[in-house]
């Protein structure tokens, strides 16, 4: 009987106490966080744990074998071609990422600065996004057949006159691989620099100008400062994708190029998962120090 | 109570079909419980064929589901998950890897109906008498076990046979005659500098590295005990030519999958490279001519065959070899033959193609009239002759089986670096 007591009270005594739990500022915060945490936790948290876990591991031709190993990582470090094969991996990253900053902020201060209506400006900035219409790999390979020996750059040039023999490096080459990637990625520069460059208060520059400032200046002492985030958040997108990227590399350069990409995926093709994840922790410890060391420049968050 | 009369009406039940089975031909009980029956199959995409799944269904009354995998992924789902499959289709190298590990059973010769008709390949490893056997993974050194549950290979026709012979093929380079302009007679040519910046290798470590031996013995660079196992000097020795080479720019690109081989050679990027018989035929299908052209140090052959999970028993297993029949009796075969392939029991596939069929693809005829592919393609005119010509000379030739090394992570790594290079 006295058992049966406290249920029948407490709903009185309790609501309340809940109501205030469920509409205090704290819980709705953790319930509005909760499903993007769960979601990140599940597809990105968790992952990533096991690639780390994994990469322990060690590996015969066909069976992981759960381990606590450093055999990878020592393998890693010690291979000449894990040094040749980062350094083609920053020698793309960085050269990409200054070709797509040149082209991204030019074509940004241009729809921002010398486009005067916002008609224009939108359906410029849209025109920009049409070759995202397609897939990645269609875009990419659709360079192979313009490029080749016997390509339409080719057969053009050789028409025109300026050249007599067809020239081999335009595919299958570095060049090609670059220019794939400066292809891809520039419209990541475009959009962020853009964004920051629409929100640069005009009169700033009308002060400037009235204060006697040449363009340049400008450019120099207004532009460029503000649109710091948007060049941030161009340069960080740019950086993962090309570092991260294996298959631009391996149909551009016709296979004879390799990045860190290519190395863990020849590892993944090969079934040794071990191998691959300790290349791909290396790899996510570069790119995370590289986007670490750009935050110390400008706080995106501040800016956003 | 109710549950013993339902036991006994099942031993009732069961006698009876026995009572039937012994009674009335087998066929008649058959036919009602093997349409339930599905087997799964695995395999590289080579011979695994949807037109054959239809066929068997037709035939054979049975479902047959065929999953279609890289040879890495095979190898590695054989060896790993035994349950995932009933029938595996695969190539003897991976038989050498995968057999240890005890997933596959050993098939009872004397089940199979035309085991005795099989080409000497896979049963001693000679072609003909006199032949001599190459270097590799010879199908026979691993076609054979000591009973259902054999793990080790023996050397002679033991009566238990570890995968069937299905299909198989001899390996050369490919080559563009119109950009050539001369008779190419040696691998070595692969690294002539005249065909600077338009040569090619397939990146697939494991075949990749045996058509790089294939070049360098016939230059006298090196000499190989074995191309099929390589020591780890040989390996340095061979991956150091071609590192060279490639810095030199001997090479366009290299190749992974048989789309990119078709269009190197078709769009001339490439007028020398590594191909596989039908991608031969896909370029020559455009309009282009492309030759697969026999050499004189020989050719890289590869074999494949059908292995039975170990899981297989019962109606299931019956089913199994009843299917392993059928693929020997000559209807798969005259399809791969007309691919260019070669099928394990030539005579019975004849049945299933055209005199002038026959004549093209195995006994190295001029075509009669025009030779269309299984489906529909033209692949040869009146008067033209398959490359290489008859069976006998062009099986006849293997100088090397595709292989897997002692050395084989060892050769991965040094792979690594050539193509990093």
């Amino acid at each position: 009987m006295r058992r049966g007591n406290p249920p029948a009270h407490s709903p009185i005594l309790r609501k309340p106490a809940m109501q205030r739990f469920l509409t205090s500022n704290t819980t709705i915060g953790w319930l509005l966080a909760a499903p993007l945490a769960l979601v990140l936790g599940f597809f990105l948290i968790l992952p990533t744990i096991v690639i780390v876990i994994v990469s322990f591991w060690q590996a015969t031709e066909f069976s992981i074998i759960p381990a606590f190993s450093f055999e990878n990582y020592a393998f890693l470090f010690t291979s000449s071609v894990t040094f040749d094969v980062f350094i083609n991996t920053f020698k793309y990253a960085v050269i990409t990422w200054a070709l797509t900053l040149l082209i991204g902020f030019t074509v940004a201060y241009f729809l921002a600065f010398h486009v005067r209506t916002l008609t224009w400006q939108v359906t410029l900035s849209l025109l920009c996004t049409v070759p995202f219409w397609t897939s990645n790999i269609i875009r990419m390979i659709s360079w192979i057949p313009f490029l080749g020996r016997n390509g339409l750059a080719n057969s053009g040039l050789q028409s025109l006159g300026i050249i007599d023999q067809p020239l081999d490096w335009l595919l299958f080459s570095d060049f090609a691989v670059l220019l794939a990637f400066v292809h891809l990625n520039t419209i990541f520069m475009i959009v962020p620099i853009l964004n920051t460059m629409l929100r640069i208060n005009k009169s700033l520059i009308e002060a400037a100008r009235d204060g006697g400032a040449t363009d340049w200046q400008i450019l120099t002492n207004i532009i460029i400062p503000l649109t710091k985030p948007g060049i941030m958040i161009g340069t960080i997108f740019v950086l993962a994708l090309v570092m991260g990227d294996f298959v631009t590399v391996r149909f551009m350069s016709g296979s004879q190029s390799a990045n860190v990409g290519r190395l863990i995926s020849n590892d993944v093709g090969l079934l040794q998962y071990p191998s691959a994840s300790a290349t791909s922790v290396v790899l996510l410890g570069t790119v995370l120090l590289m986007v670490a060391i750009l935050l110390r420049f400008v706080n995106i968050r501040k800016e956003l | 109570m109710s549950k013993m009369r339902t036991s006994r009406r099942n031993v009732l039940k069961t006698g009876a079909a026995v009572m039937a089975a012994t009674a009335f031909p087998a066929p008649m009980i058959w036919a009602q419980e093997i349409k339930d029956i599905t087997l799964r199959q695995f395999g590289t995409g080579v011979s695994n064929l949807n037109d054959v799944a239809n066929k068997v269904k037709e035939d054979l009354g049975f479902t047959l589901e065929m999953t279609a995998l890289d040879s890495d992924a095979v190898t590695q789902r054989a060896a790993t998950q035994p349950d995932s499959f009933d029938i595996a289709d695969i190539e003897y190298w991976i038989c050498k890897k995968v057999w240890p590990t005890g997933n596959l059973q050993g098939m009872d010769t004397s089940k199979i109906a035309n085991y005795d008709k099989i080409v000497g390949i896979f049963r001693n490893g000679k072609l003909a008498p006199d032949s001599v056997i190459a270097q590799g993974t010879a199908p026979h050194t691993v076609g054979f076990t000591t009973g259902v549950d054999g793990t080790e290979f023996v050397a002679e026709e033991s009566g238990w046979m570890t995968l069937i012979p299905t299909i198989y093929n001899a390996d050369t380079l490919g080559i563009r005659p119109d950009l050539i302009g001369r008779p190419i007679e040696t691998w070595a040519e692969l690294l002539n500098p005249e065909f600077k910046g338009k040569a090619s290798i397939l990146d697939i470590s494991s075949i990749g590295i045996m058509d790089m031996a294939m070049v360098c013995e016939s230059m006298g660079e090196i000499s190989y005990a074995d191309k099929g196992n390589m020591t780890v000097e040989e390996i340095d020795k061979t991956i150091g030519i071609f590192t060279e080479a490639k810095k030199a720019g001997q090479f366009r690109a290299f190749w992974k999958s048989f789309d990119e081989s078709v269009n190197l050679m078709a769009s001339g990027e490439v007028v020398i490279q590594s191909m596989w018989s039908p991608a031969i035929t896909a370029v020559k299908a455009r309009g282009i001519p492309c030759v697969y052209q026999p050499l004189k140090e020989g050719y890289r052959s590869w074999g494949g065959g059908l292995g039975l999970s170990k899981n297989l028993s019962g109606i299931a297993l019956d089913a199994a070899y009843e299917y392993i029949n059928w693929y020997l009796s000559g209807w798969v075969g005259g399809y791969l033959m007309r691919q260019g392939y070669y099928s394990a029991v030539p005579e019975t596939s004849k049945e299933f193609m055209s005199a002038d069929e026959w004549g093209y693809w195995f006994e190295g005829m001029p075509a009669a009239g025009d030779i269309l592919s299984p489906v529909g393609d033209k692949l040869a005119g009146a008067g033209d002759l398959r490359d290489g010509g008859a069976f006998v000379d062009r099986m006849g030739k293997v100088a090397c089986w595709n292989s897997v090394m002692d050395e084989n992570q060892y050769m991965v790594r040094k792979w690594n670096e050539f193509i990093a290079a």
